[in-house]
């Protein structure tokens, strides 16, 4: 019998009211590199999450080996599944050592002060492993993003797990330095360890990983060898465009080429405007219709920038006290401008009104509203005379009916023929 | 440098360098003493816990008795050199418990910031920042304005009006047992500022004890005895060594939560053992000494400059440099022509120094 290493049963997980994994069932065996596939918010980053423990599933069983994770500490966890973050840019003078230092953690007492010979000896071999024994007392923040990685992917070794869970490894390295961490992984692989990594590059992915398994809309899509995972039947579903899958000339690994598709108009623009729930919901159906979405100012912390964040839409972060700096506003102003359409979803007029200045600034505004304006109106009299002028101009739209509105509102209009 | 051995060298250097400071400020005063008498005297000042014995009182509280526990500490003193009996008296008795008062609360502020500072990984983050001092400063202000109504000494209402600040912050932030650092500071900023509100209001409800109750928000170290440091002492060093446990979780969090969560730190019951040792030991010196700003935002900058961001290492230096710079400050503010409370002084000379840091680019971040 196969040993697995990692095994999920029946795993599903909503953040912020959306379904960002749906029952998805997989196992990863001892001594395999999987790759997790998919395009972009098809819940990748969250699978992760719920192996190396940071997330609870709200339904089904994460195992590592045999245990249930929930029964498990964060200690035990960690002595597990040892994790490379996504983004590894860290803005503090820690050492390349210190970091590697970190990952043996989950070994040490809280009183014992000086590390033991174990841990020397791991931490040795993390940085000889990883070459990085010449940058050890470099710190962090000044060393190049492939050295970053590696001394992440040391840390991760130094916590001596059976299984590693790698994050984008390569989003943020060119090209040479993606192929030396992968080449790293699989080495680590081959000699015991087991890995499954999220990677964006489908060719990557294939050339490397022993199996693939393909996320779309949070669930499963295909498993198996990448020759049977990237195939068009599988990848234009997924990613929603077509797809030519060729072997690679130099690897023999499957290599994809996506072509636009040309039915769907994915370039329509679409800006957001308005907070929290409302304006997380109109995200979430504008981007599922394959809307080219882009939003705020969104206040650190607000729902609807999560969901912004989870589905990789493009939002301007406000400060959560402040409101939106000037710079902000003028972004957000230019995106109004040349959008195709602009949603205000329950849009809260804030004292300064800068909602309504944006709304001003779009040619096409679609107004969303579940609760009153009275609600909604922090600025006064004043504010209510702008809004009508705005109710007046926009197109009211359900969340439910906001693509067709938008689709409908911005065909051009007859120009009556000259007599 | 080995770690160990530069740990070590700092520490030795910090207590040279506060003794010195003491030394010096127990030999300033109205009664000009010979500096090597001064350190033979503090010398024998330095008691040593050599014996506790519990015992019951039966304590009155409003017609009801009650008994308490009493705990009686003797102390073992190392040191008996012999000095002058009047420059004994001055140095024992009325200049060092200012002095040993001034450096535990020095010392705690310091290394509450420290570990805020870091917890939030927030440069602006002080002990303050989730309500402790503002809730000090309620219990205190209102025990001096309606001393009828508040049946409790001063100190232990400042005390325990920081520790109920400090939870009730802690619970607004709390939602199914997490508690995001983001919450948590503007749940801080919230209640601080409405506490400042029942604060002015307490003020001028105050009428002849307003001066008192202004004097105290200041921050001073005068009237201090030793009886405050014999409480505050043991306290301090103790919620001290507990954050001292948890330096290494602290350099983990720096990561942020999710990445220590993978390196095996429990988050937020770490989070919530920082968030009540810090708390404890900041209102701790606020109730013994009032609100005195900056020491806990400067001190841990200005340390992170000199040893880096390791915690094992931040957190004892800027707990000694702590003391040390308050020990300073306040006997500046003892030593003018008018004595100033010295929580003047510690803002008047740490903001220009801080400014100074931050236009140098310094320290811009953690």
């Amino acid at each position: 019998m196969t040993e697995h290493t990692i095994t999920l049963e029946g795993v599903s997980t909503a953040l912020g009211g959306v379904d960002v994994l749906e029952d998805v069932s997989l196992s990863v065996e001892r001594g395999e590199f999987l790759g997790l596939v998919g395009p972009n918010g098809a819940g990748k980053t969250t699978l992760l999450r719920t192996i190396n423990g940071v997330l609870d599933p709200d339904a089904g069983t994460v195992r590592l080996v045999s245990d249930p994770i929930e029964g498990l500490s964060a200690r035990e966890v960690s002595r597990r599944v040892a994790t490379v973050p996504q983004d590894t840019s860290v803005a503090f003078e820690f050492s390349v050592e210190d970091v590697v230092r970190m990952g043996r953690t989950p070994y040490r007492s809280r009183i014992d002060v000086v590390a033991d010979d174990a841990d020397r000896d791991a931490i040795e071999r993390a940085l000889d492993r990883t070459e990085m024994l010449d940058l050890r007392d470099r710190s962090i923040a000044a060393v190049s993003g492939g050295e970053r990685q590696r001394a992440f992917v040391a840390r991760a070794l130094a916590q001596d797990t059976p299984a590693l869970v790698l994050d984008e490894p390569t989003a943020s390295l060119d090209i040479n330095h993606q192929v030396q961490v992968l080449e790293l992984v699989a080495d680590l692989v081959d000699e015991g360890k087991t890995a499954i990594a999220a990677i964006h590059d489908l060719d990557l992915a294939a050339r490397y990983c022993d199996r693939l398994a393909l996320l779309s809309d949070g669930r499963l899509q295909a498993v198996g060898t990448p020759e049977t995972v990237l195939t068009d039947d599988h990848l234009q579903p997924a990613f929603g465009t077509r797809t030519a899958v060729t072997p690679d000339a130099v690897t023999g690994a499957p290599n994809v080429t996506a072509i636009a598709d040309p039915t769907r108009d994915r370039d329509a623009h679409v800006h957001v405007l308005g907070t929290g729930a409302t304006a997380a919901r109109a995200i979430t159906k504008l981007w599922q219709a394959g809307f080219d979405v882009t939003a705020g100012p969104l206040p650190a912390g607000d729902a609807a920038l999560s969901v912004a964040r989870e589905l990789d839409v493009e939002a301007i972060e406000s400060p959560p006290l402040a409101g939106p700096e000037e710079a902000m506003l003028r972004e957000a102003s230019e995106q109004c401008r040349r959008a195709r359409a602009t949603v205000l979803a329950d849009p809260v007029i804030g004292s300064d009104g800068h909602v309504l200045d944006l709304a001003e600034a779009s040619e096409r505004p679609l107004l969303v509203e579940t609760r009153p304006f009275d609600e909604r109106n922090r600025a006064g009299e004043q504010a209510r005379e702008r809004y009508r002028e705005l109710e007046s101009r926009a197109t009211a739209a359900s969340i439910h009916g906001l693509a067709p509105a938008i689709v409908e509102s911005t065909v051009p209009e007859t120009v009556p023929a000259d007599d | 440098m080995r770690f160990g051995t530069r740990l070590l060298s700092w520490t030795v250097g910090l207590v040279v360098a506060l003794f010195a400071v003491v030394v010096v400020s127990a030999a300033i005063g109205p009664v000009s003493l010979d500096v090597v008498a001064v350190a033979k005297a503090t010398l024998n000042a330095v008691g040593i816990p050599a014996g506790l014995a519990v015992g019951i009182e039966e304590g009155g509280l409003a017609g009801i008795t009650i008994p308490t526990p009493t705990v009686d500490v003797s102390y073992a003193y190392p040191f008996a050199f012999e000095v002058p009996g009047t420059a004994e008296t001055i140095v024992r008795q009325v200049r060092l418990p200012r002095i040993a008062l001034g450096a535990v609360v020095g010392f705690a502020l310091a290394s509450a910031g420290a570990v805020m500072q870091g917890f939030f990984r927030n440069p602006m983050a002080d002990p303050s920042i989730i309500g402790v001092s503002s809730g000090a400063a309620l219990g205190a202000v209102a025990t001096i304005a309606f001393p009828v109504a508040i049946p409790l000494g001063l100190q232990t209402a400042a005390f325990v009006g920081a520790l109920v600040a400090a939870f009730a912050v802690y619970a607004i932030a709390t939602e199914n047992g997490r508690t995001p650092v983001a919450t948590l500071l503007l749940a801080g900023v919230a209640v601080q500022t409405f506490l400042g509100a029942v604060i002015s209001y307490t003020l001028l409800q105050a009428g002849e004890s307003l001066d008192r109750a202004v004097f105290w928000l200041m921050g001073h170290l005068n009237n201090s005895t030793w009886a405050e440091v014999e409480v505050t002492l043991p306290l301090a060093v103790l919620t001290f060594g507990g954050l001292l446990a948890y330096a290494r979780d602290l350099n983990v969090l720096m990561l942020g939560e999710e990445d220590a969560r993978t390196v095996g730190i429990a988050v937020e019951r770490t989070k919530r053992i920082l968030l009540a040792l810090s708390s404890i030991v900041t209102a701790a010196a606020v109730a013994v000494a009032g609100v005195i700003g900056f020491v806990g935002l400067i001190v841990p900058h200005v340390m992170r400059l000199l040893v880096g961001p390791d915690h094992r290492i931040l957190l004892p230096t800027s707990a000694l440099a702590g003391a040390t710079f308050l020990v300073a400050t306040d006997t500046l503010a003892r030593s003018g022509p008018s004595e100033l409370p010295v929580g003047i002084v510690t803002a008047a000379l740490g903001a220009p120094f801080f400014l100074y840091l931050l236009t140098r680019r310094e320290v811009h971040e953690l």
